[in-house]
């Protein structure tokens, strides 16, 4: 495990009911297809700041419940809380405006735009944005201002990601990893409060995956930044995350540290089937 | 490395501006050598000709590809109802500028200036553009597809429609024409009158070496086209050089991912798709109605079609290849077969159907079946554009252009020179 990892661990216990600082509060999330209840009434907080792991079988609802969160899905009931607002069913970009963005299990680069034009994309709000005042010769001065800083912050957000070699590459030619890349890259462009990071180490290589370990604690570290993330890998899991959350049957059945994560019996039954 | 890569890579090499004017100039030389071996002592007419026609039919199809490129090649709006789209902007002008006080026979309009009327005519269409996309745009690609063919269908079986080809508004007599079609005040004549007026001198050259007053006025409305053209490519290009463009590209790529990024779609795609229908509308009148008159029969779909064709030609994405593209389909493809069919004289061996002309392979003798092909080209040009379109599509999906990469921004993408250490950002 990395060292940077490592230290950030905190060890402090959490308990599932009393989360100081919920900036992200799911209440009895439902979400039914037809006749296949996918999510069948998730509850859960994720404390700002923190780095919350969300565990779970395949077909326990984790995706269903970060696309009923992220406004892809709209919830068939319960509730969203994001920042002390209800949520429940906004579309994502309103989420998006407000800091709350998400990564897609399968990388979902623009692939016929080039690295920094798919970074440069997610600036919310941008003055060029208005098709008036990209045209006109007076207005168009102040996007040209605005096109420089937004130019400016992705080349940095490039290095970050250490990917700046690839800025002028079309986003299809990047490899599945370089792509993982990419879309973090292009996620804090939006300037967001939480991330959700949907199994962002995937077929990612243990290098890149270390690396992508320690751009998510130095965020965490530098600008407070509040991530949720799914992933398959327990190791991760256990180590990164001072949180976690286990659903199972689209609702959930434990929370907790790693330590009671690792030592509770409903959880080793319906997931690690007692391995751990 | 092959022909057709080094002919690429030169054409990388040139200046976009330079790109269209070599490749324009290529096209009016084509036409005058085709007016110099066929024409004899009229040479200097028919050249005048040729090039008036191919270069009005050029600017058309120009404005019509850049407005599909701006909606399918960088949104992804799938939009094959283009001729509807037209139709509304020509008949929108054609109402507002049509005399009130007709020739017997004709319908009378509201009889305002012709820029009112142009102004009418782009507002008209971006106006039913929106309002054809607004239920469309919340379903997949497909459906707008289905909705834009059946509307633009609708549109001109409306203004086919006898019972609008004449009615009363608030005391005034107004209408469609019908299948008869409307007469307007064209912008032709504004051509014509600067042929006569301001144009005289240079005028009475050309007309010296023997081109007709006609012929001249159709090549002066040709250039002015031409300078439409030029003016929507400068607002195009801007509008998608930039973070809106931007916002269209990644629209095309994935809708979803450029939502949860916060981008309200929907604002965005209905912006466009209005953008380009108001260009549509405005080539509506321009191109199909540069005579002052206009009828249903010329608001067909097949003209969608084409414009599809000229963009794929030219590579969708690109505004300059649209020009290009639009430039080799109507130009090279559609316009100089029929030309050469008209002209080259076949002698008297030309056999008179396909069976013959085969027949004659079988004594060794190819010149029946290349006379036969020769004289029933512009029959023929529709299966060269097929053949065309596919070897582009097999072989050069991304069409003339398509393949650049032009990447959507309002300033140079390069590191500033300040984040290299450099003492300023100039």
């Amino acid at each position: 495990m990395s060292e940077s990892s490592g230290t950030e661990r905190q060890t402090a216990t959490v308990d599932s009911d009393s989360i100081e600082d919920p900036l992200l509060e799911v209440d009895g999330l439902r979400k039914q297809f037809g006749g296949v209840v996918a999510v069948d009434g998730a509850t859960f907080a994720v404390g700002e700041g923190s780095l919350t792991g969300l565990i779970g079988p395949n077909g326990a609802g984790k995706s269903t419940t970060f696309n009923c969160i992220t406004g892809i899905h709209e919830p068939t009931g319960g509730r969203v809380t994001f920042d002390g607002q209800e949520i429940t069913g906004l579309p994502p970009y309103t989420l998006a405006n407000r800091g709350l963005v998400r990564t897609f299990q399968i990388a979902r680069e623009l692939s016929d735009m080039t690295v920094l034009e798919n970074v440069m994309l997610a600036p919310d709000d941008q003055v060029g944005e208005s098709a008036i005042r990209s045209v006109l010769p007076g207005l168009r001065d102040d996007v040209i201002a605005d096109e420089e800083a937004v130019r400016d912050r992705a080349w940095e957000t490039l290095d970050f990601f250490e990917i700046d070699h690839l800025a002028h590459e079309n986003a299809g030619n990047l490899s599945g990893g370089q792509r993982k890349l990419l879309e973090m890259a292009r996620v804090l462009m939006t300037d967001p409060e939480m991330v959700l990071l949907d199994e962002p180490l995937a077929g990612v290589n243990p290098t890149l995956e270390e690396k992508l370990l320690e751009r998510i604690h130095e965020l965490r570290r530098e600008q407070g930044l509040t991530f949720l993330l799914v992933e398959h890998d327990m190791d991760v899991i256990m180590n990164n995350c001072e949180h976690i959350i286990v659903m199972h049957q689209g609702s959930v059945l434990a929370e907790g540290d790693a330590e009671a994560i690792t030592s509770d019996e409903r959880v080793l039954e319906a997931y690690l089937g007692g391995e751990v | 490395m092959s022909v057709a890569e080094s002919v690429r890579d030169r054409l990388d090499a040139l200046p976009d501006i330079g790109l269209v004017a070599g490749f324009m100039g290529a096209i009016w030389a084509i036409m005058l050598v085709l007016a110099l071996s066929v024409g004899g002592a009229e040479w200097a007419n028919l050249a005048a000709g040729f090039i008036g026609s191919v270069t009005v039919l050029i600017g058309g199809y120009a404005i019509l590809a850049l407005a599909l490129n701006l909606q399918w090649g960088y949104t992804g709006l799938f939009n094959i109802g283009i001729a509807g789209f037209m139709a509304v902007g020509a008949y929108t002008t054609a109402i507002l500028t049509a005399p009130t006080d007709p020739a017997a026979g004709a319908v009378a309009g509201l009889g305002l200036p012709l820029w009112v009327g142009l102004l009418g005519g782009m507002l008209a269409a971006a106006v039913i553009g929106g309002l054809a996309a607004l239920p469309a745009l919340r379903l997949k690609a497909d459906y707008l597809a289905i909705v834009t063919v059946a509307f633009s269908e609708v549109i001109r079986l409306t203004v086919n429609w006898s019972g609008l080809a004449e009615f009363s508004l608030f005391g005034r007599t107004l209408g469609t024409g019908g299948a008869t079609g409307i007469s307007f005040e064209s912008a032709n004549d504004v051509a014509g009158s600067l042929v006569n007026g301001v144009g005289a001198p240079v005028a009475a050259a050309f007309q010296g070496v023997g081109v007709s007053a006609p012929n001249l006025a159709n090549l002066t409305y040709g250039l002015m086209l031409m300078a439409v053209v030029g003016a929507s490519y400068w607002v195009f290009a801007r509008l998608t050089n930039s973070p809106f463009g931007r916002v269209l590209k990644a629209i095309r790529e994935d809708e979803t991912v450029t939502q949860s990024l916060g981008k309200d779609t929907r604002v965005f795609k209905i912006k466009t798709f209005m953008i380009g229908c108001a260009l549509m509308g405005l080539a509506g009148v321009l191109f199909r109605g540069q005579a002052g008159y206009i009828s249903p029969s010329q608001f067909r779909p097949t003209i969608t079609f084409y414009v599809f064709a000229a963009l794929i030609i030219g590579g969708s994405g690109s505004n300059t290849g649209s020009i290009l593209g639009a430039a080799t389909f109507s130009g090279l493809l559609f316009y100089l077969p029929a030309r050469i069919g008209e002209n080259v004289p076949l002698g008297t061996r030309a056999p008179s159907n396909i069976v013959e002309a085969v027949a004659a392979l079988g004594s060794l003798d190819p010149f029946p079946l290349v006379a036969y092909t020769v004289g029933n080209v512009s029959t023929l040009r529709f299966v060269l554009i097929g053949v065309v379109l596919i070897y582009i599509i097999q072989n050069q999906p991304d069409g003339l252009l398509g393949h650049r990469n032009e990447p959507a921004a309002s300033v140079d993408l390069d590191r500033s020179r300040a984040d290299l250490g450099g003492e300023s950002d100039e």
